[in-house]
């Protein structure tokens, strides 16, 4: 009863002009022209967006959540990349 | 994002480090931190979300056949439209869910070969036949009311995607409710006949749907681990309460009777107080002895059958697409 398996696709959607496209979710999809079309039912049934984007998930290479610590602890020490780290006198107004 | 690789290596080991591992874990559920495809989860954990989360996709895609019913024999235009539109939604709905289910280690195939083998479970409320249009309204007000009262907890749930995927549903369904409430309006306001309608629904509809919440908090068998990894942030009973709480009000307003003559609220805990479930109707349909179990399990896999052509033909085509592309490649 087993099925070959569809591939996955990874769906990311532009709201509105100007901004980025945002990941939504994921569908199944022969390919990429049925993917954007699924996309569109699946995701955008309430004018949520104006341009779709669809990956496939094998394409995608993630950080291993095991080298999390590595990967973004050093950032955490670095407090001086934020400009609240700088005092500046008040009567210097807004800089 | 959910590279679903990585999502194998933690199955089947235990010893001390699990135990460690396991305490992490649940220090983070306890923290309200949420848990995402890749991390470290225990075993039973993946396998009680994979259970409910596929359950509860079974249960949209099985909830489109009581209300496509009804599509073609809508009483106007506007009444059409939103049944389709919810339908539709109820699809979608099925889809969100399904692709957070495979976050954990899952195909789409396996699970929807689950479903049509009779092997997974879906709501016992798609069981019940769609007799009058009334019952649209019914099922919009109650059944979908009874889902937003047990879906808002789960847009907190511990699981990363099954929460960002409730928050969606439960964006979405707000509309169906009401489109529900409208149909039991119009029809508690037309003639006598259509009134008589409407309440011969709600009479149908009101104790399937308080079975919807589940057995009693005493008898339920997943309740205090789900409880403990934040997956259920509130008891069946609890919920059962809150949903009869606000729904015998909005049933006063139609001026429509519950049927059920225990019915009456209490003022010292400000809650509506219900008459005993008849928790042997709940089981029959359980196990598949509901009216309509046999003829929803037709229809999911004639539509799987009758689509298998489509399927094929895509990833047929799919591949064509491909060796081509590799051809015109090598010759360049």
């Amino acid at each position: 009863m087993s099925t070959p398996t569809t591939p996955l696709w990874e769906v990311f959607i532009r709201s509105r002009t100007g901004l980025a496209h945002k990941h939504v979710g994921s569908l199944h999809a022969a390919d990429a022209t049925l993917a954007v079309q699924a996309a569109r039912d699946l995701y955008t049934r309430r004018g949520e967006g104006t341009s779709v984007w669809v990956v496939p998930s094998s394409a995608i290479t993630a950080s291993d959540p095991a080298d999390k610590g590595m990967m973004f602890d050093p950032a955490d020490s670095k407090v001086y990349r934020h400009p609240t780290f700088y005092e500046v006198p008040d009567d210097v107004g807004h800089m | 994002m959910y590279a679903q690789s990585l999502n194998q290596q933690v199955e089947g080991t235990t010893g001390p480090e699990d135990a460690e591992a396991a305490a992490r874990f649940q220090a983070r559920i306890d923290a309200e931190e949420r848990i995402e495809p890749n991390d470290w989860m225990p075993a039973a954990y993946r396998r009680t979300l994979v259970r409910q989360i596929s359950q509860h996709a079974h249960s949209e895609i099985v909830g489109m056949l009581p209300e496509g019913n009804w599509i073609t024999r809508a009483p106007s235009l506007r009444r059409k439209a939103a049944l389709i539109a919810k339908v539709q939604d109820e699809c979608g709905h099925g889809m969100y869910l399904y692709a957070a289910a495979e976050t954990l280690g899952v195909t789409r195939e396996q699970l929807v070969d689950e479903l049509l083998a009779g092997k997974a479970k879906y709501s016992s409320i798609f069981n019940y036949p769609t007799l009058t249009w009334a019952d649209i309204g019914a099922i919009g007000w109650l059944v979908d009311g009874a889902a937003i009262m047990n879906q808002i907890p789960l847009c907190r749930c511990s699981y990363g995607p099954y929460s960002r995927a409730m928050i969606r549903v439960c964006k979405e369904e707000s509309f169906h409710q009401r489109q529900g409430y409208e149909i039991m309006l119009t029809l508690a306001r037309g003639t006598a006949a259509q009134k008589a309608m409407a309440q011969d629904a709600l009479n149908r509809w009101w104790w399937p749907c308080l079975m919807m919440f589940g057995p009693p908090d005493a008898q339920s068998q997943h309740s205090d681990t789900s409880t403990r990894w934040k997956i259920k942030r509130f008891s069946n009973d609890a919920l059962r309460q809150k949903f009869v709480d606000a729904t015998v009000p909005q049933a006063h307003f139609l001026g429509l009777t519950l049927p059920d003559p225990a019915l009456r609220f209490n003022e010292a805990t400000s809650h509506w107080e219900f008459g005993e479930i008849d928790w042997s109707e709940f089981k029959q349909v359980l196990a598949g002895n509901g009216p309509c179990n046999r003829d929803r399990m037709a229809a999911r896999r004639a539509a799987h059958a009758n689509g298998e052509w489509v399927r094929d033909a895509a990833l047929a085509y799919a591949a064509k697409e491909r060796a081509r592309a590799a051809a015109a490649a090598g010759a360049a």
